[in-house]
Formats: structure tokens, C-alpha cells, sequence
């Protein structure tokens, strides 16, 4: 056997296993799945879960995974403290808040607080120093024409990536882009959207988008050359919205990327012929003034930004909430931003594969948009003396906890033009107020979403002006004040007032048939688990429950022609202020009154509140509007609207050396924040995944100790003789 | 041979047709246009006019199958089905209903399934032809009740266990090779060890267990025996005189695979990460992406039909008797 290892060939072969082997043995650990970062640049290592991004065209994209990648890239022309709550409102891309000018039907100047405002004009002013990203589309050639403009697509063949093209160019920002991206969102072509909404307050919107439609379609169109009635263009860096009546809360949807600074030439640019055959689009290829800019966009595997060296000069806030310089957020206060230079997003699907990597440390965080750590990450956390506390292995790698309560609410819905459970009378609001009291959000809470949530007491959720803590805050209907605490009524109560409502025991008093309640759920959304749950909870008052699940595509539908007793949904806040969590009780939002995907999907129709939300949503925050708020409050409360809801809780998970990690629940340009401290990581790395050799050596035992019998035995066979 | 070829290639036309018809009415029975551009739109402020924009936008604003309003063939050819289906035939698979364009995808994301798959094939058929011809050399032995017993239990395991298995323990617990992932830049094969390691070790059981059927039918047939009265050694019998002539049955179960290798797996793809054409159908799914759901089963289709054909030319070569005509 030995001779037979010094043969040559065997030699041979030993050798190259054993230079594969080595091949492996490559600096730092044999499982980082993480190339190399370019030398001397600090990169963020993130994930994308667990879809790519579709849209990366601020006009189009309306999901919180794809603004993660254009709040870095551009400025829209408001922002948010990163620090503050409540959340603050902050100029971002101009140079101070909006200057309002209020109009009358007739035209005149009028007084903000004049009752016949026709129009209001939003006067901004593009920050001087606000730059685009180096980009081919601003590259100009010897006589300043555009350098990259091609006649035909065979022309622009050789160009297949962004990195493809030589020579790159950029420009300041100027007041037109703002204007022309607000064009582009009234677009028929671009479906955006937000041109449904919009153009009930833009003025002008509806008639531009109508005019749009006929307009042939080879080519750019440059949108300059249509004007639309409520923008104009001031000078070079001044421009001015002018929208139907008063909506303070539009300041609001200028925080939003759809109103973020598109270039004329970057537009004709993406529309040279043939980059569409190569996904070279805006869609695709954002070109923004923010912190970052796209470098790589290969959505089945990565996005990579850098630092964009065209940024304007902007610092990490000195002043923060109270308790923040207690947590250390203070740390890089005054310093200029970014504090990394390359950020990259990894696509990854199944939740063992992103937290065996979290752990690794190939992950700097557990997650972007999503913590991940519900439900789906037990291992995570342990119940302490002092309630939910993370696990020992997690603890002992130094890794930090960031919870956020999103300005965000789930709730189980009545529709209220049910002829079992919906209307307005007293019988049946003590029907809903007892399946209110018997679904016991606290325990569900507890079970389904490991504690990860609040019950809701109100529409408003925490951080949102018009959310009440305390005894003040509570439900009466459902809960009373006890040591402090909020504490749910009795299963009795629930009974009594099922008695009261005429159904003792959960039979109805007429018939004595027992009551059965219909609850539409969303298939992927439920667990035959929690549908026994359910059943448990409501059996306890005597009320039978069916279940009708459905897909998203049927469940909408259901919604969309009431065809539902009670129903799932959730919101997330767009902007933090009541109305916008308000008007999921309000009437005229009802799809079957608006005839469109309306988000009070209750139907919930009380003449006293819609009035009370058209004075709130005009008024300016103050005791005045806080009162309308609470009333309204009061109202979704006495008429029992919804059987349940909570405001979810994710938990984000941090490696020790990511700085930086206080959550904002509505603005996603936050990366510029984080600190990365680099040396750590790399230590860690290494401590943390030095492999274990022993069962490549068991593995070749176990598979000699297979093959040698066989080779023994064969050997044996072929000396055997014909009679053995 | 030839004229056998092209006969194959058009009786192909019908069976397309057919399977895009199928495609195309099982996905807007649960789809309506309305249903994907609301759920391309998002959730939020979506208004009856959006919809209507999108649709016209991706070419969803005219009737599925029939056009009552225009004349004559228009009847049929103004029509969504007309429009989305005659283009695949000239390979113009279009957009992604999110505006990617399709070729260009899937031309990008054949090579990493390709990368996954092939190794994966290959090392697999090989490893289960020399266990299934081992084991027939020790056929009616205690050896092979024993192997049979594994290849049932390894059958018996779900492919899932295996992947979370191989990824547990190699990949979380001994952390030699990345758990998922892919990269082209730098050391691609330390992220097609543990998939192909999966890929193959899942295999053996019904791999094996089925070849060791073929190969035993083979063994008892009487060219064995004289081939063994002359003094061929068992290896040479295995490799040289069993395994050519059990290659018909053989041939039949491969060679389809072969061109559908560019396909990818769902399950290896999505587990690790690997962007293939696996996970692009799979995430089409996901999102209702219509358009790439009816590309894919049309690439599908025509590869499954080169594989049939590539089947019977295989055929040729393996068993000089067999004449295609």
C-alpha cells in the first residue's frame, strides 16, 4: 500500500488536493462570503430582504425597501432630524422650510389664517452648495454639448453598465429639477404612483397629465416644454408649488423621495436608444445630490453605494432627544458626513442563511427595513427577571439591541355596513365592544409576536402627535386604570354586554341561533395556530368564529366591495401627523363611496367625524387641532371600529463595532449616520470564525473505512479461485 | 436523421402554443391585470386612474383572448394573449413588469445556475454510476442489502433537511466554506462546494439505488458470465461490458436534464443565494411578474424538447441498432 503512494501519479494527485486545500487557506476566514473592500474605504455590510428592489425611480417606487436606497441617493427638498422625537421637520435639500403664501379665489394675498384660501403657494430655495453625483449624463464634450447622446442604439452598444462610460461630469442643483421631477410624477407615460393624489392638490396636475397622454412617444420628451399651471420656476435656484386650498401637511410629502431633483439631461440621457434592451434606465440607475451614489445595481445579488465626493457639506447633529447623549449618539456630533464611504446591500432570501452570517459578522446589522427578529430568530432572546433580554450568545458577542416601534399600526377590522356586526346603534356597539374586550390583544401579542408590539388604544400610534400615554390614553371601553397600568376588562363584562346587545351566551335572543362571526385572513398571514387561538378567545363569550382565507389579489378585492365582516390591514405612516392615520376612519375614503383602493376600509361613516377631520386636516398643529384630534379619537373608540390593532415593535440587532443605531421609524436616510469601526470588525471576524478542521479528517476516515471492505474484498475476488 | 430533426422542431410549434395558452389562462384565472398593477402600484393611494395608466403603460388595457371591438383577425391579434405570447416565438421575451428587460436577466442569470447545476450533474451521475456499480459487484451479499437500506433511507429524507443540514453543519458549525452566497470577483468555488456537496449527497439514494437496478439487470445477462470465463477483471466487466449496455435507460433519465441545467433549481438557488434563474422564477412568482413567469415556462418548454431530442440522437450513439428516421 505505501509503495503504491510513492508512485508518481499518485504523488501527483496528493499534491494537487493538498494545493487546493491550501488554495482555500487564503487570508482571513475560509467562510466570508464578503469580497474583498477596496483598500482604505470603510464599507457597510448590509442586507436586502427578501426581494430586490423593483423601482429605483423616486417617481415610481412607493415601498420603505427601495426608499432605503433613494433616500441615500437623493435630497428631496425636506428632511428629519435624525435624533429628535417627536419627529421633526427639517430643510434637507433647499435652504429653509417653505415659505407660504396664501391665495384667494380671486387671487389676492390673504391671510394664513383666512378662512377663503382658494390657494396656497410653497416658495423653496435650492441650496447653493447641493451638487449631483459624477455621472455620464453631465459630461459635456469640447463645444459643451452633451457627450453621450447616440442616434441609434447600434451607437451606444459598447456602453452596457454606468462604469462603462470614460468621462463623467456634474452640475449644481437647480430650482428646474425639482420642478421637472414633479412633472415627470404627473407623466401618464411613468404611471406613477402618486399622480392620483397629488393632482388633487397641485394645481394643474390633472390638465398636464391629461395633455401628456396624446403626446407621441419616440424618445425623450423633455418636459420642460409643457408647463403645468401650479409650478413655476423663479431663477436659477427658487421655484414655487402652488396647490388647491390649504394642506399643511404637503410640507410633509416634500420630505418624500417622489419630490427628490431629476435632471432634464439625466432623463434624456436614460432615453438614448438601446439602453433600455440594457436595464441602463433611472429606474435602474438613480443619479442623485445625496451622501451616497449607486455603483453597482445587480438586484439578484448586490447594490453598492459610495460616498458621493460631490456631497455638500453636512454634519452629525449636536443635539439630540433627551437620553441620547446618555447612549453615546452624541459621540460624532459636529463631525461631517458620511462617516462611511461604501455601504453594500446583499440580497438574501432565507432567514438562516442572513443571521448565520449576522453572527459570523459578515453582517453589520440584523436587518434594514425589517429587524428579522420576529418570530423567526427564537434563539435571539430569553425571558429575564426584567421581562425580553437577549440570549447569551448574542450577549457575549457584544452585539446591541435598537427596538422601534414603527409609526405603524395592524389591526382586525368591522365593516361596518355588516348587517350582523356593522352599524351605529347601541345594541351593536356593545356587540363589537364585547369581541373587542374577548380578543386579548396582550396575550396574542405575547405568543404570536414574542411581545413585539402595543396594543393599540387609539388609531395613533407612539411618536405621532395625538398619541396619549397614560390613564388619559386608554380605551375605557375596553380597558380600566389599574396600579398604574392599563388592564382589560372583564370576560363577564364582555358577556354582559353580549346580553345587552341580545345575544346571551352568544345566541341570538330571536332565534337562538348561536352567533357565528366571519374573519377574512390573508393565507400567508395566519397560522392555524393563531386561528385556534382566536377561536379560544372568542369561545370564551360563546362566539363561534369561521375563517375565510384568501390571497392578497382576493382579499382586496373583498375590501374593495365590502364583501367582509372583519378584515386584516395595516398602515405606515407616510408622515408623522394624525391625519394620516385618521383618515383611515374617514368617510369619503370608503372604497365603496370613493370607488378606489380608499383606506377606510371599515366603512366607517359618522357625519360628526368626517367634519371634524376636513377642519383638522387644514388646521396648523396646535391645542385647537389637538382637541378635533382627540374628539375624533373619542369617537372611533365609542363606536368600536376595529376589533383590534397593535403597534408593531421590531428589534434591530447591531454588531459592536456599528455606532449610531437609533432607529427612525419614518425617514430612511440614515445611513450617512453610521459609524463603522473597522479594526473591531475585522478582529471579531477572525475570533469568530476560525473553522473547525476535525471533521475533514473524520469525514476522510469515514470514507476510507467505507472503501477499504469493498477494495478488500475486491481484491480478495480476484484471487479467488473458480470454486471459492 | 435530419428530416427526423426537423420534424421534431415543428411537431415543437403545437406543444408551445399549447403550453403558453396553459401558462397564460392558469395565471390570469388568479391574476387580473387589475391584481398586478395594484400590485406593482403598491398599497397606498391607488386610484382607478393609476391602474388604468399602468395597464396601458405594459400593454394590459386590451381584452385577454378576444376583441370584440375590432375587425376581422385584429379580433384575435388585438388582444393580450396575441400580443404577449407571438413575440416569445421570435425570442423576444420583452419586460419584467417592472421594466427590466428579460433576455438580458436571463442571459446574466443562466451562468450562475449553470455554475450550480453542472458540477452538481455531473460529479452526481458519476458518483452514483461507481456506488450503484459497487454495489453490484457485491450483489446478493449482506454489502448490498446494506447499501440498499441507505439508498431507501437517504430517498426517504427530504431535500429541505438536506440543505439546512449541510448548511448548519458545515457552513454555521464548522464554518469551512460561506453559508450562501456567490460572488464572481475572487474565489466563485468556495460557493458551489456545500450546494454541490448538497446537490450530489441528496442525489445518491435514488440515483444509485436506480442505476444499481439497470446495472443488475445487465449483470446476470450471458455476455457477463463469458466476459468472466475469459478472464476480464470485475472492473473491466463493471466499466467496460455492464455500463455501455445499460446506457439506453440511462441515457433516457440524463440527457433530458442536460439543456435544462441553464434553468437552475428552485430550492439550491433560493437556499444559497445563488442568482439564478431558479430564484428569478421563483421571485417572478412572488411578485406576480407575468412576464417573466410565461418567459421562463417558454425557455422551460424549448429546452425540455431539445433535451427529448437530444434523448433519442443520444440514443444513436449509444446503440449503433438504433436508427432515427
Amino acid at each position: 500500500m505505501l509503495s503504491r503512494l510513492a508512485a508518481p501519479r499518485t504523488r501527483a494527485a496528493l499534491l494537487l488536493i493538498g494545493a487546493t486545500l491550501l488554495a482555500g487557506c487564503t487570508d482571513g476566514p475560509w467562510n466570508n462570503p464578503n469580497p474583498d473592500s477596496p483598500p482604505g474605504l470603510v464599507t457597510y455590510q448590509s442586507v436586502m430582504t427578501p426581494l430586490p428592489p423593483k423601482h429605483l425611480d423616486p417617481a415610481l417606487s412607493y415601498a420603505a425597501d427601495e426608499s432605503l436606497f433613494l433616500m441615500q441617493i437623493y435630497e428631496p427638498p425636506m428632511g428629519y432630524h435624525y435624533l429628535k422625537r417627536p419627529y421633526e421637520l427639517l430643510p434637507l435639500g433647499v435652504e429653509d422650510f417653505p415659505e407660504i403664501t396664501y391665495i384667494n379665489a380671486e387671487g389676492e394675498i390673504i391671510d394664513p389664517q383666512a378662512e377663503d384660501v382658494a390657494y396656497s403657494v410653497y416658495e423653496l430655495t435650492v441650496r447653493a452648495d447641493a451638487r449631483y453625483q459624477p455621472h455620464p449624463a453631465f459630461a459635456l464634450d469640447d463645444r459643451g454639448a452633451p457627450r453621450y447622446l447616440f442616434k441609434d442604439a447600434s451607437e451606444s452598444r459598447p456602453y452596457r453598465q454606468i462604469s462603462d462610460f470614460p468621462e463623467l461630469g456634474s452640475r449644481p442643483v437647480a430650482a428646474n429639477d425639482y420642478v421637472y421631477a414633479i412633472k415627470r410624477l404627473a407623466d401618464p407615460f411613468n404611471a406613477s404612483p402618486m399622480l392620483g393624489f397629488m393632482a388633487q392638490y397641485i394645481v394643474g396636475m390633472e390638465d398636464f397629465s391629461a395633455r401628456l397622454k396624446d403626446v407621441p412617444r419616440d424618445g425623450w420628451v423633455n418636459l420642460d416644454d409643457y408647463r403645468m399651471d401650479g409650478l413655476e420656476v423663479v431663477d436659477d435656484r427658487t421655484f414655487r408649488i402652488t396647490i388647491k386650498g390649504r394642506y399643511p401637511q404637503f410640507s410633509y410629502w416634500l420630505a418624500m423621495h417622489f419630490f427628490s431633483p431629476i435632471a432634464p439631461e439625466v432623463d434624456r440621457f436614460f432615453h438614448n436608444p438601446g439602453f433600455l434592451d440594457r436595464n441602463l434606465t433611472l429606474d435602474w440607475w438613480p443619479v442623485g445630490s445625496g451622501p451616497f451614489m449607486m455603483v453597482k445595481n445587480d438586484p439578484n445579488s448586490e447594490i453598492v453605494l459610495e460616498r458621493n465626493p460631490n456631497f455638500r457639506e453636512d454634519y452629525f447633529p449636536t443635539e439630540g432627544a433627551p437620553g441620547d447623549a446618555e447612549q453615546g449618539l452624541l459621540e460624532d456630533a459636529g463631525k461631517r458626513l458620511p462617516l462611511i464611504d461604501r455601504a453594500v446591500f446583499r440580497l438574501e432570501k432565507e432567514v438562516l442563511s442572513l443571521w448565520t452570517k449576522f453572527l459570523q459578522g459578515y453582517y453589520d446589522r440584523s436587518g434594514e427595513s425589517h429587524g428579522n427578529t420576529n418570530r423567526v430568530f427564537d434563539q435571539a432572546f430569553v425571558v429575564g427577571p426584567n421581562g425580553v433580554e437577549l440570549g447569551a450568545e448574542l450577549a457575549s458577542h457584544g452585539i446591541t439591541v435598537s427596538p422601534d416601534v414603527k409609526p405603524a399600526i395592524y389591526y382586525y377590522g368591522f365593516n361596518m355596513r355588516d348587517p350582523v356586526l356593522g352599524g351605529y346603534t347601541e345594541e351593536r356597539r356593545k356587540l363589537r365592544r364585547a369581541l373587542q374586550i374577548a380578543f386579548d390583544t396582550e396575550e396574542y401579542l405575547k405568543i404570536f409576536y414574542k411581545g413585539n408590539g402595543i396594543p393599540a388604544q387609539s388609531p395613533i400610534p407612539p411618536g405621532i402627535p395625538g398619541f396619549v400615554e397614560g390613564e388619559a390614553g386608554i380605551n375605557p371601553y375596553v380597558y380600566d386604570w389599574v396600579d398604574g397600568a392599563p388592564k382589560r376588562k372583564s370576560i363577564e363584562h364582555a358577556k354582559q354586554l353580549l346580553t345587552e346587545a341580545g345575544y346571551p351566551n352568544g345566541r341570538d335572543a330571536r332565534t337562538g341561533e348561536p352567533l357565528k362571526i366571519f374573519i377574512d385572513v390573508q393565507s400567508q398571514a395566519i397560522s392555524s395556530t393563531s386561528m385556534n387561538w382566536m377561536d379560544r378567545a372568542f369561545g370564551r363569550i360563546g362566539v363561534q368564529v369561521e375563517y375565510r382565507p384568501a390571497d392578497w389579489n382576493r382579499t382586496r378585492e373583498k375590501l374593495l366591495t365590502g364583501n367582509t365582516q372583519i378584515f386584516s390591514h395595516g398602515w405606515l405612516a407616510d408622515y408623522p401627523d394624525p391625519e394620516n392615520f385618521l383618515f383611515l376612519l374617514y368617510g369619503p375614503e370608503s372604497p365603496l363611496i370613493c370607488n378606489c383602493d380608499g383606506a377606510n376600509n371599515a366603512s366607517y361613516e359618522r357625519p360628526e367625524y368626517d367634519d371634524l377631520f376636513r377642519q383638522m386636516r387644514v388646521l396648523p398643529a396646535g391645542e385647537e387641532r389637538d382637541a378635533l384630534v382627540a374628539r375624533m379619537v373619542d369617537l372611533y373608540r365609542e363606536d368600536a371600529v376595529w376589533l383590534y390593532g397593535f403597534y408593531p415593535k421590531d428589534i434591530y440587532l447591531n454588531n459592536p463595532w456599528v455606532h449610531n443605531n437609533k432607529r427612525h421609524g419614518i425617514s430612511k436616510n440614515t445611513l450617512k449616520y453610521v459609524r463603522i469601526d473597522d479594526d473591531l470588525r475585522e478582529r471579531k471576524r477572525e475570533e469568530w470564525n476560525q473553522p473547525v478542521i476535525w471533521p475533514l479528517y473524520a469525514m476522510s476516515a469515514l470514507l476510507v473505512a467505507l472503501l477499504l471492505p469493498g477494495i478488500i474484498a475486491y481484491r480478495r475476488r480476484l484471487r479467488a479461485t473458480a470454486r471459492q | 436523421m435530419f428530416a427526423y430533426i426537423v420534424r421534431r422542431l415543428i411537431y415543437a410549434i403545437p406543444i408551445l402554443v399549447g403550453v403558453n395558452l396553459l401558462t397564460f389562462t392558469l395565471f390570469f384565472v388568479v391574476n387580473s391585470p387589475d391584481d398586478m398593477a395594484a400590485s406593482q402600484l403598491g398599497d397606498k393611494y391607488v386610484t382607478p386612474e393609476a391602474i388604468e395608466n399602468w395597464k396601458q403603460k405594459n400593454g394590459y388595457d386590451k381584452p385577454l383572448f378576444l376583441n370584440p371591438d375590432a375587425a376581422g383577425v385584429a379580433q384575435i391579434t388585438d388582444t393580450i394573449f396575441f400580443d404577449k405570447s407571438v413575440r416569445l416565438f421570435a425570442f423576444d421575451f420583452g419586460r419584467s413588469e417592472s421594466g427590466r428587460d428579460i433576455t438580458t436577466d436571463v442571459a446574466t442569470r443562466m451562468w450562475p445556475s449553470l455554475a450550480v447545476a453542472l458540477p452538481t450533474f455531473l460529479v452526481g451521475i458519476g458518483v452514483n454510476i461507481c456506488v450503484a456499480l459497487m454495489v453490484v459487484m457485491f450483489r446478493g451479499t449482506r454489502l448490498d442489502r446494506g447499501a440498499v437500506f441507505v439508498f431507501v433511507a437517504l430517498m426517504s429524507i427530504s431535500y429541505l433537511f438536506y440543505i439546512i443540514g449541510g448548511q448548519f453543519l458545515v457552513a454555521k458549525t464548522w464554518r469551512l466554506v460561506p453559508i450562501s452566497g456567490f460572488h464572481t470577483e475572487g474565489q466563485v468555488w468556495k460557493f458551489l462546494i456545500l450546494p454541490v456537496l448538497v446537490g450530489v449527497v441528496a442525489g445518491i439514494g435514488a440515483g444509485a439505488r436506480w442505476y444499481r437496478t439497470l446495472f443488475l439487470e445487465e449483470a446476470n445477462q450471458d455476455y457477463v458470465r463469458t466476459a468472466r470465463a475469459k478472464g476480464c477483471s470485475e472492473l473491466s466487466i463493471l466499466f467496460r461490458h455492464i455500463l455501455p449496455n445499460a446506457l439506453i435507460p440511462i441515457l433516457t433519465g440524463v440527457v433530458v436534464l442536460i439543456p435544462s441545467l441553464f434553468m437552475g433549481s428552485l430550492l439550491i438557488e433560493s437556499f444559497f443565494g445563488i442568482p439564478g434563474l431558479g430564484s428569478y422564477m421563483l421571485d417572478a412568482i412572488n411578485s406576480q411578474d407575468f412576464a417573466i413567469v410565461r418567459s421562463m415556462v417558454f425557455i422551460g418548454s424549448i429546452l425540455y424538447i431539445i433535451g427529448l431530442l437530444l434523448t433519442d440522437i443520444s440514443y444513436t450513439w449509444a446503440d449503433p441498432r438504433v436508427r432515427l428516421s
